[in-house]
């Protein structure tokens, strides 16, 4: 099949841009350890309360890992436990996260730091806090009529 | 034999020339006129119901306006998803590929056209029941509907019955393409219906995943025979269906730019070969990319979603190809016309005529809506924008102008053709203030969208302050200008109604062009391997399955215990 020479050449370029870009969001995520939540972490929903570590919700300093605080929270309709979580600014922490009902979203509104929570699963995520504030958790998928009710709030001090 | 045949056979004799073959039908018969219009007319009740949903959801979001006797945001949003996103676009692919069809392999058989019919009133009894379920808020699901929150069964029955139906009206429109091909034996098929076809093979290939997670899942469960089930296998299927889904709203769009805009524009199409090869590769990465849309998710691992965001972005090329043999198309025509320099050919463009004008608006929203969709695409990058209603400025540009810019440039030849009648100067600038109504609109709502976005700001949600939070005071700002956006846009969808309702009944008799462009002379010839459906077909299925068997098997053998349905947290 015939391809006109400036067509070849404008397809060229733009595949060549395209594989640039493909390594270098494939490099990043795996050097970087940028990977989207890929957790495989899976608990019965119904007993959430019971099991460690979603018995006790909440901010925990730990030891000896690779992030120096562990957020526990779940949701359900509509809201998240803790209501609030406070972590100093500059930490490396992993945001552990599931939900006792229907699907509910993870979103540190402004942030990546963003994930689906679903019935069964248990999402992680690890982010370094680097700038002090006040930002809100949304849930950011539909969970019913009080949806857009469900937030709670990270804090990031000094 | 028919008549049309003999005339096939004739031209044939004269000019050896394959292209000769489209001289001799040039109107779609007036028996398939009517199945056509048929698909017309629920689509564009479809624009009006779910356009005025749309603008009750601004205003609510803009915090200034709350909804009247008791109707709930969510079963509002619900409406506009379904009418926009799934009626409005099925109906119109269908009957847009019912008509191009006809008019470029010829009238259907008696037996064929009823099959249509059949197809038609499934899929409407199918959209009109699950209408009733969410007027009488039996399945405010929005239109992912995903478990579990859990609509009436009948909901969901509906939902399939389109499926079914859309199938129906697919085999008839395979079963005259076969036909033409029976009767023109080693020819190069028209190249409009195999675009139909393309399209149609993408569709069906991809609704069985939605046939699946609907008739295999979510019916039997939503009844009760089942009590639980795999929340993740749900999604998954969905959205192997889900990103198709898309796509088999743009193909037709896509037809338009290719077939019926350089005929518009008095020019030639620069390439039938690449023509059909950009098709085919949008069939072959429509499907094995729907993990895209689950980045965020757990249980689905890294690899897997990384091949799949390959296999997503490699949509780029068949759009270069298509955006390259578009603006050649464009700048053979000015330069025939006498236009000098680099850009002079662009002057001489018809920008007075609507049917020309709307599309090329659609293919111009296609650049930011390209580039948005790339972002969404990107992985890691996915996270900035996951669920935030930035993704709702993107299919706003995407779907909402590129595609419905593109159906509307096309109604205003494909109605009157259908009805007999002529679309008038006066209509015509009718028109064209829509389409500028609507670009400003869209600029101004989907800008606001994606900025907002940006900062975190959710999609899918009704007016909140989140507790007084100093961010949600900022989305706010942006949602008052989506509001101004949505507004404008729905008196852009009252001038377009307005436009079409002229065209079915009170626009002058006569004959409007359904306009189908003959290739460039000297252009390549087709190559028939890009005829040969089964080598596309089965190099289709390898990719779904090197896509999806793993992660597949990953969630059944890792499922944790499934999910019981919560009908009480949508209202029920």
């Amino acid at each position: 099949m015939h391809l006109h020479k400036y067509e070849k050449w404008w397809l060229a370029f733009g595949t060549s841009i395209l594989v640039v870009f493909l390594v270098v969001v494939g490099v990043t995520a795996v050097h970087g350890s940028t990977h989207p939540n890929q957790s495989k972490w899976t608990i019965n929903y119904e007993e959430v309360d019971t099991i460690a570590p979603f018995d006790n919700p909440g901010v925990h300093k730990v030891e000896g890992k690779d992030w120096d605080y562990e957020v526990v929270l779940v949701a359900s309709a509509f809201n998240y436990n803790p209501m609030e979580i406070e972590v100093p600014v500059g930490s490396k922490v992993k945001f552990i996260a599931t939900t006792k009902d229907v699907i509910h979203g993870f979103q540190v509104a402004g942030t990546n730091i963003n994930m689906m929570l679903e019935p069964g699963y248990v999402s992680q995520y690890v982010a370094t806090v680097d700038k002090v504030g006040e930002y809100t958790i949304v849930c950011n998928e539909y969970c019913g009529i009080g949806h857009a009710m469900m937030y709670s709030t990270l804090k990031v001090v000094e | 034999m028919t008549t049309a045949i003999k005339e096939t056979k004739v031209s044939q004799s004269i000019n050896s020339k394959v292209v000769s073959k489209s001289k001799t039908i040039t109107k779609v018969d007036r028996k398939d006129a009517k199945l056509a219009l048929a698909h017309m007319y629920v689509a564009f009740i479809a624009l009006f119901i779910g356009g005025l949903c749309g603008l009750l959801q601004v205003l609510v979001r803009s915090g200034k306006f709350e909804l009247p006797w008791g109707i709930g945001y969510y079963q509002v949003l619900t409406v506009h998803g379904v009418l926009l996103g799934l009626v409005l676009t099925t109906y119109f692919a269908m009957g847009f590929h019912t008509a191009a069809v006809s008019r470029t392999c010829g009238a259907y058989t008696d037996g064929q056209r009823k099959l249509g019919w059949i197809g038609f009133w499934i899929m409407t009894i199918g959209t009109t029941a699950a209408a009733i379920m969410v007027l009488l808020n039996e399945a405010s699901v929005l239109f992912t509907f995903y478990a579990p929150l859990q609509a009436h069964w009948i909901f969901y029955a509906g939902i399939a019955l389109v499926v079914v139906g859309s199938w129906i009206l697919a085999l008839m429109q395979g079963l005259r393409f076969a036909q033409w091909k029976k009767e023109n034996k080693g020819q190069v098929t028209p190249l409009l219906s195999f675009m139909v076809m393309i399209n149609n093979l993408m569709w069906t290939v991809a609704t069985i995943g939605a046939a699946a997670v609907v008739l295999f899942q979510l019916i039997p469960w939503s009844i009760g025979w089942v009590e639980r089930i795999d929340i993740l296998l749900s999604r998954t299927l969905f959205w192997y269906f889900g990103h198709a889904l898309v796509y088999f709203w743009l193909l037709p769009a896509y037809m338009v730019w290719y077939i019926a805009i350089p005929k518009i524009i008095g020019g030639k199409i620069f390439s039938d070969a690449l023509a059909r090869l950009a098709f085919i590769l949008f069939l072959l990465l429509s499907i094995p990319v729907g993990i895209h849309h689950q980045l965020t998710e757990p249980g689905i691992d890294a690899f897997w979603k990384f091949l799949q965001v390959v296999l997503t972005m490699f949509v780029v090329v068949p759009s270069l190809m298509t955006a390259f043999s578009l603006f050649a198309t464009f700048e053979l025509r000015g330069r025939e016309l006498g236009a000098k320099g680099i850009f002079g050919w662009f002057k001489n463009l018809p920008w007075n005529d609507s049917r020309f004008l709307l599309p090329f608006i659609g293919m111009v929203a296609f650049i930011p809506g390209g580039a948005g969709g790339i972002v969404n695409a990107s992985y890691q990058m996915n996270q900035l924008i996951h669920n935030t209603i930035w993704v709702t400025g993107h299919f706003h540009l995407t779907a909402a102008t590129t595609v419905v810019l593109t159906y509307f440039g096309a109604a205003f030849w494909l109605i009157p053709h259908l009805t007999g009648r002529k679309l008038t100067q006066r209509i015509n600038h009718m028109a064209i203030t829509g389409g500028i109504l609507w670009s400003i609109g869209m600029v101004i709502m989907s800008g606001a969208m994606h900025i907002a976005g940006l900062f975190g700001a959710p999609r899918r949600s009704d007016y909140s302050t989140y507790g007084g939070s100093e961010q949600a005071v900022e989305w706010i700002s942006y949602q008052v200008a989506q509001a101004v956006g949505g507004t404008i846009l729905f008196v852009a969808i009252l001038v377009i109604i307005g436009v079409v309702i002229n065209l079915l009944w009170y626009a002058p008799k006569g004959d409007e062009e359904f306009p189908v462009a003959e290739v460039a002379e000297g252009a390549a010839k087709t190559p028939m391997i890009l005829e040969n459906f089964k080598v596309w077909g089965v190099i289709l299925v390898a990719l779904i399955i090197i896509a999806y068997t793993v992660p597949i098997i990953d969630i059944i053998s890792n499922s944790p215990l499934g999910s019981v349905g919560y009908p009480h947290l949508i209202g029920r």
